[in-house]
């Protein structure tokens, strides 16, 4: 192909999009807001499993004593403990250690908990890390079972609950971002058409000149990509700059936070919208061109 | 050069605008079309350049069937063919030149080429000076010489013509025929439909009568109407 045709191409589809200047910005606003949506979703998925995994890998299993454990027994329960195969690491910590640890977090507000050492609620506790998460939940079952053991509590709930929400974001996001890609496709596919019945004229003209269906359909198809990357350049801009100053936030006013800030994540998901854009330009216009230039 | 066998065309309303016609037309001729309208003089022309399919027979174009030809052939016929029409079909947003050039760019000629060949043309219908206006500010005939320029720019073995000076005077008229015999000595092929009468007297060309979508009349040196 000569450069000079390739020149052709390019300029008469910017006169296209020119001519039809509010179809076209609104076909870009439809492309950029499917996108954002699309965008913002990922990210939250993203960001769902992330701190899941966090979570997961923190899980402990808390096993509280009954009141009137004695040290002995204690002993006996932490050596039987340790013998177990799941149990990766192995913590202690007795009434008053867990009133003291409760205070700190308490911090300012700590005093609310004052008077309590003489009458302490709080169990003995014995806190285990497994070797795998996919122990947790049938050791604590069987712990359950021990001997002068009161309870057992583990945080799996909040894991399956975290990864539940991320389903559901992905499922949502997905749903929405498909129908309004729809709703893009069939804008562009209108504004190809208007420019086709704008050009009809020049149309003709070019083919009983001797122009071949693709050299006629090449600008609409440069029109119809173009229309969509722009959309995807204006998404992944308000993706980009929006989840920078989030990021930037979160970490102001909740530090435990873990948000991806990962660029070899964040930028083949931005590269995926824009290829996705230009791919939804082309398929509303050759859906134009099917119907209204064919031979 | 082109051979029409049995071509019958029966457009899909109904009408039957052309009925087993066979014409042979050899190379360098200068062939006029008359007879009344709706006779179906442009739908052969339009048979010509695959603008429309014969419902029956067979038309071979240099040698190649132009009924069993593939869609994507259909461009590359079309480039070895010049056409004019009455109405000039120029793009008035385009000047003189860029109009002649955009029958080059259209077939991906080169910026070369068409710096060679728009001004080359433009001088041989006699509006060198004219490169730069648009259609607009031209008179009819001087429109009609646009429209020449832009179907011999490539060099095409064929000139179809339907009525082209269905819309000029009768002086700018003869100027434009004169173009066309300039043209067809240096060896295209024409073919025109016309009801100029005066015209096709005058000049002594093949004339081919149409009337109901059938060959009545075909003479060389023929004139317009023979008289009962």
């Amino acid at each position: 192909m000569r450069l000079s045709t390739i020149a052709y191409y390019f300029r008469e589809a910017f006169y296209s999009v020119l001519r039809n200047s509010w179809l076209s910005v609104a076909s870009i606003g439809v492309v950029a807001v499917s996108l954002l949506i699309l965008g913002s979703s990922l990210l939250v998925v993203m960001n769902a499993n992330k701190i899941a995994e966090n979570l997961e890998s923190s899980v402990e299993i808390s096993v509280f004593l009954q009141d009137e454990t004695t040290p002995e027994d204690i002993k006996e329960l932490e050596a039987a403990l340790r013998s177990l195969p799941e149990v990766a690491e192995l913590k202690f910590v007795s009434k008053q250690e867990a009133l003291k640890e409760m205070q700190e977090n308490f911090g300012e507000q700590g005093d609310i908990l004052e008077g309590l050492e003489e009458k302490n609620p709080l169990p003995d506790t014995f806190r285990i890390k497994t070797q795998t998460v996919e122990q947790v939940v049938p050791l604590a079952r069987e712990l359950a079972a021990y001997p002068r053991v009161d309870q057992v509590r583990y945080g799996q709930g909040v894991v399956e609950k975290l990864l539940d929400l991320s389903r559901w974001v992905r499922t949502a996001g997905l749903v929405t971002m498909v129908l309004l890609a729809i709703a893009a496709v069939f804008l562009i596919a209108t504004t190809i058409r208007l420019s086709v019945f704008a050009r009809r004229k020049e149309i003709g003209i070019m083919k009983f000149l001797g122009a071949t269906n693709w050299f006629v359909r090449f600008p609409f198809l440069l029109e119809g990509m173009f229309l969509g990357l722009a959309g995807a350049l204006l998404a992944v801009v308000a993706v980009y700059y929006g989840y920078q100053s989030l990021v930037k936030n979160i970490q102001v006013s909740l530090p435990f936070m873990q948000l991806v800030t990962d660029h070899s994540l964040l930028v083949p998901m931005l590269e995926g919208l824009l290829v996705l854009g230009l791919a939804l330009g082309a398929l509303g216009s050759l859906i134009s061109l099917r119907k209204f230039l064919n031979a | 050069m082109i051979q029409l066998s049995g071509v019958t065309k029966i457009y899909p309303n109904g009408v039957r605008a052309l009925n087993d016609v066979s014409l042979r037309i050899r190379k360098g001729e200068f062939i006029f079309l008359v007879g009344p309208s709706g006779a179906g003089k442009t739908t052969l022309m339009k048979l010509l350049y695959r603008e429309e399919f014969p419902t029956k027979g067979q038309i071979i174009f240099g040698g190649k069937s132009l009924v069993r030809m593939r869609p994507r052939e259909i461009p590359y016929l079309r480039r070895s063919i010049g056409m004019i029409f009455q109405d000039f079909r120029l793009l008035p947003q385009k000047t003189v030149y860029e109009n002649v050039a955009f029958a080059l760019e259209v077939i991906g000629a080169s910026k070369r080429e068409i710096r060679r060949a728009v001004p080359a043309v433009l001088e041989m219908v006699g509006l060198s000076d004219k490169a730069g206006v648009f259609p607009a500010h031209l008179s009819g005939g001087e429109q009609q010489r646009v429209c020449v320029a832009r179907a011999i720019v490539n060099n095409p073995v064929l000139i179809i013509a339907d009525e082209p000076t269905g819309n000029l005077d009768p002086e700018t008229s003869w100027e434009l025929m004169k173009l066309l015999d300039d043209i067809n000595l240096h060896g295209t092929t024409i073919i025109m439909a016309t009801h100029a009468w005066d015209i096709v007297n005058h000049m002594k060309k093949r004339v081919v009568e149409l009337v109901d979508g059938r060959i009545v009349r075909d003479e060389e040196k023929g004139v317009y109407r023979h008289e009962a």
